[in-house]
């Protein structure tokens, strides 16, 4: 027998495990272009994949070869006007008539590139944050279920049986099974009231008897009929479907006077990027407000609000003053769910401070569902040390000091805490 | 797991008429001739079905039985492009260990594939028993029917019937070999780490083409005996090793200064991972187990390296030949028939040195030309062929080509059968490239003075003894540091490339004290040389 094997169905993605060591040798260069591709991406476009270039030469596997030099004899096809003992310029920059020696080892080459899955890049992005294992899993799925009708289907757990359905199925298959017998049971006893009319002799008493054990058979058959078969039953059908429940606008808030460099804003985006995220796996619709201050605060597009550098002094109570007067305006409370995030280097006008607490603790923290502040230097100023205070009495206020990316999450754990027992 | 491809169809073995028997039959002298005109030719819709595809198997089998194509059993298999990528990836082989480099070139193929610059192969065919070739889902039913001819009936009866092949690969185990290599190699990882395990497999593959043995002959590979043996050799290679390396003083005596005087090893080697699998000092049990798997493999690859312009001449012969047969014979379509051969021109299309594409001879081409003009030598023989070709002139051509087949590789082959009329096609000529010249000289030119020695560098352009550089073994200090001596002996004054030294790191890994490579010229002069010592490297 000859055979032909189908094999489409089988062995996916065989190479899955060749590509993990592939992208586990070249972690460096790919955290390095995630980091990069985070620098220059909206804090709404995260989670999507990457290019990863690397150097052609970092993936070479070096063989031993013969170098350029020394005296070699190459056939070649398609002569056209070459005789014997013609002489021919050599070639220049290696390739051409020498063959493909030159292109196998050029350094000139393109990099290699390949494209970082989403799942791949979240997972690069995650590890850098430090995120603990349960949050990934939790940030990269989709949150909450509802439950909805859909159809009926033969199998299920009892509180879902659907009597009516059962019932009607039950009846339709007792009518379809007993039919043939019903009928020849009525032809039956037609034809016994139709002997029994009839005079009676020994032979008509004799088929009458026999009609009737007939009848009493089909009788009996039609009576093993089950009234209600397990086939019969139905069941209300549920499926479940994911849905974001709700809105929720966030605000980052930004120190953009003149102390806050390149590398503590990149901080705090990744901080702002991670509440993000948490929000997205919650809320269908999501607003980013950004508002950037210095002396004065102001709300800004997200590429001003990460690129634009102002310098001057710093009173973070204009933008708390702003946040307020944004949510009343634009953020009824029973419509949206507002969450704060907070990045600054801790400096701030001295005698601002207290006022920034009270803003908070009278003005916006009733308004918002959370609020994470997130210092980007370690140094400890009047600003932390009323926000310390406040961070004691309000469960909806968080605070930590970031230096490094990886401390950022610690911000956020309250919040994903809660995540985790509300489940 | 590699369950999907672990199979061996037990009781399944060939039957008479699937061939396959252990005998090769002799050659027909003629082919049988053609069973009953068919009523109509087969269905030729542009998709295949699985139906469709036995039909034309049917069909296409007993045309190559006409010919007497010896071949393996047939296991034909469809897959997806991505499964093609897969392969492609693992070097063609239906299972294989994990390493990045296989991750590297799926990536590669799968980003080229999907810009569309280049097709899939249509096919792969792997040298095992049953011979397993792949067919695409995408081809069209044209397309698979060439397939078949080719892979199934060409490349089948090739591995089948090639010297090489029957000396060197075991076709019916190779598959379970690589599921015993991937199964090592998983436990290592998971034993050792994937790190340490990942850098002795680089250092592997570095040196993998030194890791043959070219003229002796392997002992064949089996499954039961090499799980039986793998433990048991990993205690006596280290023991042997221990003896090697022996620290305690000898025993006074004569004896010992003979023993100080001696060469290890005693000849050069030129399989080096043999060498480092039997004589590295600190390898451990499984790391030398590995250096073996990679080495097997290697071995097994070696043959098809060698036999490029044979093989895929050979097929490319036979589907040729086989669906003009059954052309003929009333079987095709005239539609099939244009469809496959518009790809059959493809694929034996030669670029002249000029064209843009350029890049060397297509083995495809070459192979092509080669055994269709040897067919032509024996059945309309020229004056010319009976002068260069006084043998096979007017002889049987299947038997001729059967024994050209079975009987040489690229080398000897193009050195035996390179016809003048066939050079000529080709517009053959030579360019000498001395370092010495400041410019390149034609040497020779497809005309009666240049025959002879454009067939001589045509075959030594095949010759893998002189494309690769030759590295061997030469002597290990075994008194003072333990250092491994390499030696290159130039051909042609041909230097090394610069990534020698890179290679040499790779060595020291495995060996793991310095090790040295000399790079010596034809007078015996050392013109370069190269240490790594791992301790600083």
């Amino acid at each position: 027998m000859q055979q032909i094997i189908d094999r489409r169905l089988a062995g996916k993605n065989k190479s899955i495990g060749n590509r993990e060591r592939f992208l586990r040798r070249h972690k460096e260069q790919i955290r390095e272009a995630v980091r990069r591709a985070v620098e220059g991406r909206g804090i709404r476009d995260i989670a999507q994949g990457e290019d990863i270039h690397i150097p052609r030469r970092d993936i070479s596997e070096p063989v031993f070869g013969h170098g350029q030099g020394g005296k070699r004899e190459m056939v070649h096809p398609g002569n056209k006007d070459f005789v014997r003992g013609d002489r021919i310029e050599r070639p220049k920059g290696g390739k051409g008539g020498g063959g493909g020696q030159a292109s196998d080892s050029g350094g000139g080459e393109d990099d290699f590139v390949f494209h970082l899955s989403k799942e791949e890049f979240m997972q690069v992005f995650f590890d850098d944050l430090a995120l603990p294992n349960l949050i990934r899993t939790t940030l990269a799925d989709t949150p909450e279920y509802k439950t909805h009708r859909a159809g009926f289907s033969s199998d299920g757990t009892p509180n879902n049986l659907h009597v009516v359905r059962s019932m009607r199925g039950a009846i339709g298959r007792r009518i379809a099974l007993g039919s043939e017998s019903r009928r020849e049971l009525h032809r039956l006893e037609d034809l016994l009231t139709e002997l029994r009319a009839q005079p009676v002799s020994a032979e008509r008493l004799h088929e009458i008897e026999q009609l009737e054990t007939d009848i009493a058979a089909l009788r009996a058959r039609i009576d093993r009929i089950p009234y209600l078969d397990p086939i019969d039953l139905r069941y209300r059908s549920r499926v479940r479907t994911p849905v974001p429940t709700a809105k929720a606008v966030m605000f980052c808030v930004m120190d953009v006077s003149g102390s806050m460099d390149e590398a503590r804003k990149d901080l705090a985006k990744r901080f702002f990027i991670l509440l993000y995220l948490f929000l997205t796996r919650h809320y269908e619709k999501i607003d980013i407000v950004f508002i950037r201050h210095h002396t004065q605060a102001q709300e800004v597009d997200e590429h001003d609000f990460f690129h634009a550098t102002e310098t001057g002094g710093t009173v973070v109570s204009s933008a708390l003053v702003l946040m307020e007067e944004i949510i009343r305006a634009r953020y009824p409370r029973n419509e949206w769910n507002v969450y704060g995030a907070q990045a600054s280097d801790g400096d701030n006008w001295h005698d601002d401070s207290p006022r920034c607490r009270q803003l908070l603790e009278h003005g916006i923290l009733p308004l918002c569902r959370y609020f994470a502040y997130i210092q980007v230097v370690d140094q400890e100023q009047n600003l932390w040390h009323e926000y310390a205070s406040l961070a004691e009495e309000s469960d909806t206020f968080a605070m930590r000091k970031a230096s490094e990316v990886d401390q950022i999450y610690p911000v956020f754990r309250d919040l994903f805490r809660k995540e985790g027992a509300a489940k | 797991m590699s369950d999907t491809f672990n199979r061996r169809h037990v009781g399944q073995a060939a039957t008479p008429d699937e061939y396959g028997g252990r005998r090769p039959r002799p050659p027909l002298r003629v082919p049988l001739p053609p069973t009953d005109r068919p009523a109509q030719t087969l269905p030729a819709p542009s998709d295949w079905t699985f139906d469709l595809i036995d039909q034309y198997h049917t069909v296409i089998r007993a045309t190559a039985q006409r010919f007497s194509l010896d071949t393996y059993p047939n296991q034909l298999e469809i897959i997806t492009a991505e499964q093609m990528m897969d392969a492609y990836a693992s070097v063609g082989m239906p299972v294989n260990y994990r390493h990045w480099s296989y991750g590297k070139e799926f990536i590669s193929t799968e980003k080229n594939y999907r810009r569309g610059q280049m097709g899939l192969a249509y096919e792969i065919v792997i040298n095992s028993n049953p011979c397993i070739s792949y067919l695409m889902e995408e081809n069209t039913m044209a397309m698979q029917a060439l397939v078949i001819a080719h892979a199934a009936y060409g490349h089948n009866s090739f591995f089948k019937g090639n010297y090489l092949f029957r000396m060197w690969t075991d076709a019916g185990s190779i598959v379970d070999y690589l599921v015993y290599a991937k199964n090592y190699v998983a436990a290592c990882e998971e034993r050792h780490g994937v790190d340490a395990v990942e850098l002795l497999l680089d250092s592997c593959h570095a040196l993998m083409n030194y890791g043959v043995d070219r003229y002796r002959r392997p002992g064949k590979l089996s499954l039961t005996q090499e799980l039986e043996r793998a433990k048991d050799r990993e205690a006596y290679a280290q023991q042997q090793v221990n003896e090697i390396w022996r620290t305690l003083p000898p025993k006074s005596g004569k004896d010992a200064a003979e023993k100080e005087q001696a060469r290890f090893p005693a000849d050069p080697q030129e399989n080096l991972l043999y060498f480092i699998e039997k004589n590295a000092p600190l390898l451990e049990p499984w790391q030398r187990e590995i250096v073996r798997i990679v080495r097997k493999i290697a071995q097994y690859f070696y043959p098809q390296r060698q036999t490029q312009v044979m093989n895929e001449g050979w097929a490319t012969f036979w589907h040729h030949h086989l669906l003009n047969t059954m052309y003929d014979d009333g079987y095709l379509e005239d539609g099939i028939m244009i469809e496959w051969l518009k790809s059959h021109t493809n694929v034996v299309f030669q670029p002249p040195v000029d064209h843009p594409a350029y890049s060397g001879m297509n083995p495809y081409a070459l192979g092509f030309a080669m055994y269709s003009d040897i067919k032509r030598i024996c059945e309309a023989p020229t004056d010319e062929d009976r002068y260069w070709f006084p043998d096979i002139a007017g002889r049987d051509w299947l038997e001729t080509l059967d024994h050209a087949m079975r009987n040489f590789k690229d080398e000897s082959f193009i050195g035996q059968y390179l016809s003048p009329r066939v050079m000529r096609n080709f517009r053959l000529f030579s360019i000498v490239d001395d370092e010495a010249d400041p410019t390149l000289e034609v040497s020779a030119i497809h005309d009666e003075a240049g025959y002879r020695s454009l067939r001589e560098a045509m075959s030594r352009q095949y010759d893998l003894g002189s494309r690769e550089p030759n590295i061997q073994v030469w002597s290990v200090n075994l008194r003072g540091d333990r250092s491994l001596m390499l030696r290159h002996t130039q051909h042609n004054e041909r230097p090394l490339h610069d990534n020698a030294y890179e290679v040499l790191k790779h060595v020291a890994r495995l060996w793991g004290f310095p090790v040295h490579l000399e790079s010596v010229g034809s007078l015996g002069n050392v013109s370069r040389r190269w240490t790594v010592d791992p301790s600083t490297a």
